[in-house]
């Protein structure tokens, strides 16, 4: 029987919309209509059940959380419920009068993205035109305002060799904290993967200078870093287990493990508003299908590490071998490993550069034929 | 740019704006609320950091402390001294 904890956290993508097209972004490919939204009030809603259920924070995420209206009224609602918030943009739709609102209305933390260290890149990476400048703008509206700021750079083969560069950038907005995020490969990442992905010699490189900013920034900025698992030997506690600490609640109410849990193309969501979020949380067939360790197959049932990284990423598992019930073949245990690194390798030496941007009309066309599995 | 804080007995240590102590009911303990980052405090913790007000200076809180559990005041200050700075390097502690 798996002791059944309360969620730490939610992250509440509030619309699919966005400005940007970054390609890797981390929504589902089939992206969902912004006439499909929740309301207001059912956000509200939401955010009260989650404090009750036990969550300390939320994230406001997309999308582009500002392009909804009322935001600074879901802010203040989760101020009024006890929960720390976490702003996750893109910065470009932003004022400085709505960050003031929404710092007003009781926003505890700016996470703010770069897609490059510099326009040209930023720009093209992120299919935003002017983008870099807007976000350079917001990120000192932020510190004039005195809100905490976290610069979030997600890095791949076509900004890696700006790692230094990035780290610069943050730390002349003298943000607390930045966060270097190799590209996790679901959804769009992973139709982009042949463009994105580093070659190992590129994440050697990236590790040592994160080690050694690290060093040198002790005591001034903290460098949180994420390493892509196509080159590890043990996967990452993904979610810090299924259904464990974390629920995402997409832009019309499906509630989800992760974010990248409706890769999993056999499994069901339930949404809120036909049932508690407490139930949903409890008794959702998702939620239950990977909790604990009691789903888990050889050689995850007998290892050591199985209450370390709960068996790693099930979005991973479905997508390279077709069952999310199988090892994470980022773990060396798993008998795919060999052929994912392999893959990653392959990649990683192609000249590839163009990508297949987030919008709507492309997720559709590739949600529809979607790649086969590794093996 | 900022720069890196080193605690001294003169130290005011505080929480900055986007930390906050929180006790988690669900849970029952006490947490550090931080950019996508919670720290479970234990008991010691606790009567450290619900002292660091932006008012009393390390060497107030350290002879409190030093009083309400009879203990050296030596020990006690080095406790303290290592916790306060391990939460500046951590990003969540100004003094």
């Amino acid at each position: 029987m798996t002791e059944l904890s309360f969620p730490l956290a939610i992250l509440a993508e509030l619309t699919h919309r966005c400005p940007l097209q970054c390609p890797y972004c981390s929504n589902p490919l089939a992206l969902e209509a912004s006439s499909a939204e929740l309301s207001t009030e059912a956000w509200q809603g939401v955010i009260e059940e989650a404090a009750e259920l036990g969550a300390l924070q939320i994230h406001f995420s997309g999308g582009e959380p500002t392009a909804r209206r009322d935001l600074e009224a879901l802010v203040s609602s989760a101020a009024a419920a006890g929960l720390y918030s976490n702003l996750i943009t893109a910065g470009v739709l932003l004022s400085k009068e709505r960050l003031a609102a929404l710092a007003e209305a009781g926003l505890d933390h700016v996470q703010l993205s770069f897609q490059d260290s510099e326009a040209a890149g930023c720009d093209r990476i992120g299919g935003y035109k002017g983008g870099f400048e807007k976000k350079l703008d917001c990120a000192r509206w932020v510190n004039e305002i005195g809100l905490p700021l976290t610069l979030n750079m997600v890095v791949h083969r076509q900004n890696l060799e700006n790692l230094e560069e990035m780290l610069a950038l943050a730390e002349r907005f003298s943000a607390r904290r930045v966060e270097i995020a190799h590209v996790q490969y679901y959804g769009w990442a992973y139709l982009n993967r042949a463009a994105l992905m580093p070659t190992r010699e590129q994440l050697e490189q990236a590790t040592e200078t994160v080690e050694a900013a690290r060093e040198r920034l002790k005591g001034i900025m903290v460098i949180d870093y994420v390493v892509p698992d196509y080159y590890a030997r043990r996967p990452k506690s993904c979610m810090g287990g299924w259904g464990r600490q974390f629920l995402n609640i997409s832009p019309a109410g499906k509630v989800l493990p992760c974010h990248a849990a409706e890769s999993i193309t056999n499994l069901t969501f339930d949404r809120v508003g036909e049932m508690s979020l407490r139930d949903i949380w409890e008794n959702s067939s998702a939620f239950k299908a990977y909790r604990g360790t009691d789903w888990m197959p050889e050689p995850c049932r007998s290892c050591e590490r199985k209450e370390i990284d709960w068996g790693g990423c099930r979005c991973q598992a479905f997508a390279l071998t077709g069952d999310a019930g199988n090892v994470d073949p980022a773990c060396a245990k798993s008998p795919e490993h060999e052929a994912m690194q392999a893959l990653a390798t392959a990649e990683s030496a192609k000249a590839q550069r163009d990508f297949t941007y987030r919008t709507r009309k492309a997720g559709e066309e590739q949600a529809a034929k979607l790649s086969a599995p590794l093996v | 740019m900022s720069e890196r804080i080193t605690i001294t007995e003169a130290s005011v240590p505080g929480l900055p704006i986007g930390v906050k102590l929180r006790f988690d009911k669900q849970r029952d303990q006490w947490v550090i609320l931080a950019p996508e980052r919670l720290f479970v405090l234990d008991d010691v913790a606790l009567e450290i950091v619900k002292r660091c007000d932006g008012k009393a200076s390390v060497a107030d809180i350290v002879s409190e402390l030093a009083e309400a559990y009879a203990a050296p005041r030596d020990v006690i200050l080095k406790d303290v001294g290592a916790l306060l700075q391990d939460l500046a390097d951590k990003r969540i502690l100004a003094a």
